[in-house]
């Protein structure tokens, strides 16, 4: 790719026109102007489809996870009706955008949106996100843009035919245990097959014989011939190896599932696993799409594309996206993933442009290096846990005046561990990365073991990292855990020396 | 690099998460039930269709995750730090865990209960069903007032099935007479012309040319008229037909409740949904609804129907009062000839016996003549003496039906014979 940006465009002789609606010939005008000074930048995308919707097909999108199709759920109804309410009572300006990650991208455009918004989002959403999707190499590994949507209308159908012919109850029962269960339903190391939809439902009617094949073959209950065998078979766990997609797991081993519910089963992980890389990129696909639209709308207007007034708009808006309340004020959540991850890029190119000393001192890599291939290395390697670790400057850290709490149950005060100075900006930088480390976030929690022999009890094993407990949710999800496997599960919370610190045990009822 | 596709979306999928939202007033329907059962007491008889705000306990509606609970050790980063120098000490907030930062978002939200409304139809579909109405009357009562087309003159477009045949004929008759009288006017004149030319001697040949003139004259005059069409698209006229909605009449309905003290909460909100359903019935075929409410224990009275459902009074119970009083009041205020009259009475069967007679009497004579309808219901399970009387009127009068019925969902069949009348003259 190139090291600088292409020269600008011709200057217009004026710039182009701006009422405060849009039509559709002024999108594609937009648009175009957009394209060429993102391909200025070597941005590369996925094809772009734009797509008018109203503000009631915003909120329908936002309730099914953001997707344009879904299998049919009384969750997605829930969050219809709470997004609505907020929508009408106007607790949120709807966000302004959707994208989604297909081939070829999607990106939502509101109905009720400005000109300048809507220049806004086809910048942020169609080359920011859109290039991020194509490049990062989470999305690259983990998901398949061609297919997606193709699967999505699949999974819609599969399900709709399995409350025909079980009942909607049923089917929602079971929906239920699997999504309580999603956020372990991936594969976190693991490199996932690439399977076209065609592949998939080929691979279908073979799976559903098979698997059931291997589960009857594990659960065979043929009489063994001495005692002894069956002694050493007890002392040998079943997996061999813990198992962390609980999900897979259950699909492929749980003894009582019909082909119908392993397949549901097989969706809902699939699914989860599609947007697991969202779950672990927030800050620097966010940083990376508001980077882009600043840096393409700034350029077309001083090219002399756009006008005041839309400038001034887009402006507003990307000043309120990007605010970062500080600690202790109203509405203070946390990171603005957009704040934090738009910082981070504009303080890259700045190392590359413009380095002090100390950026030599903690980026010689980067330093004086040009800024385009940089900036394109940092979003196509990393997630946010490691592009963080990587990146994260002491001049960030100083502007963003961060600081660390250690939090000890054991202590009877909190205790700043780190601030913004030459002996905190490791361990802030650290502890800043490990709060964006999803195996850090959310519980460890992996299939144990399985009394294959006796009562077919299922043990789950919840390791504590930093001795932190599970929460009261653990009881509900493992009711969910059993309506799945059919048997007692267990769930035991061991900490670091081994010691089951907490445990939970249901057997469903026998309904089958 | 990009092939760019703008594509308008916004008429297609609307009501896209329909579906959705069925599922999840299906998931909580105890809970929905429940606050339309408290609406429907609350309500007004006339008032009562109308949406309903519900209230679901957010830990109902709860999707539970694997999280982490509060305990152990955990380190933080915070953005805007003040004062805070390393190893400072901080009193740990009460009530929550400290600092929990962006986690708190998700889950800490509050015990708020989750609010949403209800749309009338959903509010009604739900309120038929704790009445167990069978299918085809939830249809007839959830319509809109239905249409009946009746002729309303001619128009001039319309389909051929309408087509008026002799106003159409007449109309092309007025067109060739407007369009051909000048022509025509000309050659009548031309024509005895004619004929006077041809009693001259023909050797003259001015006369000849003359008359080759005049008879190259008429026929392009004959030609012209020839070219008017017989019945054109303009001359077509249809049978216009306009549609009004069908309830023009008006009904009177007459609320009849015994308020003696064995008529518990329990008993008059049974009753009230009689009612009610009797008053859905009748707007949908009426246009002007006047509705009486007469309370009886002893004696009898017209009331508003606040004091009719919430008023209690003790003592004994004479029924014939409260017939009377309605007797009374149909011939004062609702002559049977202007007003379709409809009675609904609902007690819990308890009568001084010697009224019976009086009761049978005042039925047969007075009321049922006049009325379309009179419902009964007793709203307690067993026969009593009242029940007895009544059944010896109803074997003979077909315009009374009466139910014994002990929760909602019995009280339909009492108007099963209105509503099936009802649904065959449709």
């Amino acid at each position: 790719m190139n090291t600088q940006p292409l020269p600008p465009l011709p200057r217009p002789a004026q710039p182009l026109p701006n009422p405060s609606d849009w039509s559709f010939e002024l999108i594609e005008q937009y648009h175009e102007v957009i394209r060429a000074t993102a391909q200025r930048f070597g941005l590369d995308t996925y094809p772009n489809q734009l797509e008018v919707i109203t503000a009631e097909q915003m909120m329908d999108a936002y309730a099914s996870v953001g997707m344009p199709v879904n299998y049919r759920h009384w969750s997605f109804g829930k969050e219809f009706i709470a997004t609505e309410k907020n929508y009408k009572r106007g607790h949120m300006g709807l966000a302004y955008e959707i994208v989604i990650n297909s081939n070829p991208c999607i990106s939502y455009l509101m109905e009720e949106n400005t000109m300048a918004m809507q220049a806004l989002v086809i910048a942020h959403a169609a080359y920011g996100h859109n290039s991020f999707f194509k490049g990062n190499y989470l999305f690259r590994m983990w998901t398949d843009a061609s297919s997606i949507i193709d699967y999505l209308v699949y999974a819609r159908n599969y399900i709709a035919e399995c409350e025909e012919r079980h009942g909607i109850e049923a089917v929602e029962l079971f929906l239920d245990s699997c999504h309580a269960l999603q956020n372990h339903g991936v594969d976190r190391y693991r490199r996932p097959s690439k399977k076209s939809l065609a592949d998939e439902l080929a691979a279908r009617k073979d799976r559903e014989a098979y698997a059931q094949q291997q589960v009857n073959d594990l659960w065979r209950t043929l009489p063994k011939k001495a005692d002894a065998a069956s002694e050493t078979q007890a002392s040998k766990r079943f997996p061999l190896e813990p198992e962390e997609n609980l999900l897979y797991f259950i699909e492929k081993n749980a003894p009582l599932l019909e082909p119908w519910q392993r397949e549901i089963v097989h969706i809902v992980r699939k699914i989860a696993q599609y947007f697991y890389p969202q779950r672990q990129s927030q800050v620097m696909n966010e940083g990376w799409a508001t980077f882009w639209h600043h840096r393409l709308l700034n350029e077309m207007y001083d090219n002399g594309f756009l006008h005041d007034g839309l400038m001034l708009e887009c402006l507003a808006s990307h000043t309120n996206v990007i605010y970062q309340p500080k600690v202790g004020q109203r509405g203070y959540r946390g990171f603005n993933p957009y704040a934090l991850g738009f910082a981070m890029y504009t303080d890259i190119q700045r190392i590359c442009e413009q380095p002090t000393d100390e950026d030599r001192h903690w980026f010689p890599d980067l330093a004086g290096t040009p800024w385009l291939p940089a900036l394109d290395h940092a979003m196509r390697n990393y997630k946010d846990e490691s592009f963080i670790g990587q990146y994260l400057s002491p001049k960030l850290m100083r502007d963003f005046r961060m600081f660390a709490i250690r939090d000890d149950e054991q202590a009877s005060d909190l205790v700043v561990s780190a601030i913004h100075d030459e002996d905190g900006y490791r361990r802030l930088r650290e502890n800043l990365a490990r709060q964006y480390d999803l195996g850090a976030r959310e519980p460890n929690v992996q299939v144990w073991n399985v009394n294959l022999r006796g009562d077919r009890s299922l043990t789950l094993r919840h390791q504590r990292d930093n001795n932190r407990p599970l929460g009261d949710s653990a009881p509900e999800i493992v009711r969910h855990a059993a309506r799945l496997w059919g048997f007692t599960v267990r769930l035991e919370s061991v900490d670091g020396e081994g010691t089951v610190r907490q445990q939970w045990s249901v057997t469903p009822e026998p309904v089958h | 690099m990009a092939l760019q596709q703008i594509i308008d979306r916004r008429a297609a999928g609307k009501n896209k998460s329909i579906g959705n939202r069925e599922r999840f007033l299906r998931r909580h329907q105890e809970q929905i039930r429940e606050a339309v059962r408290r609406a429907v007491q609350g309500r007004s008889i006339r008032d009562l269709e109308r949406g309903e705000e519900i209230h679901i306990p957010r830990k109902d509606l709860s999707e539970p995750v694997l999280e982490h609970g509060p305990g152990g050790v955990r380190d933080l980063v915070h953005t805007g730090n003040r004062d805070y120098l390393t190893g400072d000490h901080i009193e740990r907030p009460k009530g929550g865990q400290g600092g929990s930062g962006s986690q708190a978002s998700d889950s800490g939200e509050g015990e708020d209960d989750f609010v949403f409304s209800l749309s009338k139809e959903e509010f009604m579909q739900i309120f038929f069903e704790d009445l167990a109405l069978p299918h085809l009357v939830r249809t007839q009562l959830a319509e809109i007032p239905e249409y009946r087309s009746h002729r309303a003159g001619y128009t001039s477009d319309g389909t051929p099935n309408n087509l008026h045949v002799v106003r159409s004929m007449r109309g092309a008759l007025g067109r060739r007479i407007a369009l051909g009288t000048a022509s025509r006017r000309e050659l009548h004149a031309l024509e005895e012309q004619a004929t006077e030319l041809r009693r001259q001697p023909s050797e003259d040949p001015v006369v000849r040319q003359e008359l080759a003139e005049i008879e190259a004259r008429i026929a392009v005059l004959k030609a012209r008229l020839g070219l008017i069409p017989f019945i054109d698209p303009i001359d077509l006229k249809f049978r216009s037909r306009v549609r009004t909605p069908v309830p023009t009449a008006k009904a009177v309905m007459f609320c009849l409740m015994d308020v003696s003290g064995s008529m518990d909460e329990q008993r008059k909100d049974l009753s009230k949904r009689f009612f009610i359903l009797l008053y859905l019935f009748l707007t949908r075929h009426y246009e002007k609804i006047d509705l009486v409410f007469i309370r009886h224990h002893t004696q009898a009275q017209e009331v508003s129907e606040e004091d009719f459902f919430h008023a209690r009074e003790t003592g004994g119970t004479v029924v014939s009062s409260a017939l009377e009083l309605m007797t009374k009041i149909v011939q004062e205020r609702y002559p049977s000839g202007e007003w379709n009259i409809y009675g609904a009475q609902a007690s819990d069967g308890d009568n001084w016996e010697n009224d019976d007679p009086a009761c049978q009497r005042l039925l047969r004579e007075a009321l049922l003549p006049a009325c379309r309808y009179f419902a009964y219901v007793q709203v307690v399970d067993e026969p009593k003496n009242l029940w007895r009387a009544y059944e010896e009127v109803a074997a003979t009068h077909r315009n009374f039906a009466l139910r014994r019925v002990s929760e909602a969902s019995q009280i339909f069949p009492v108007f099963r014979d209105l509503f099936k009348r009802e649904g065959a003259t449709r």
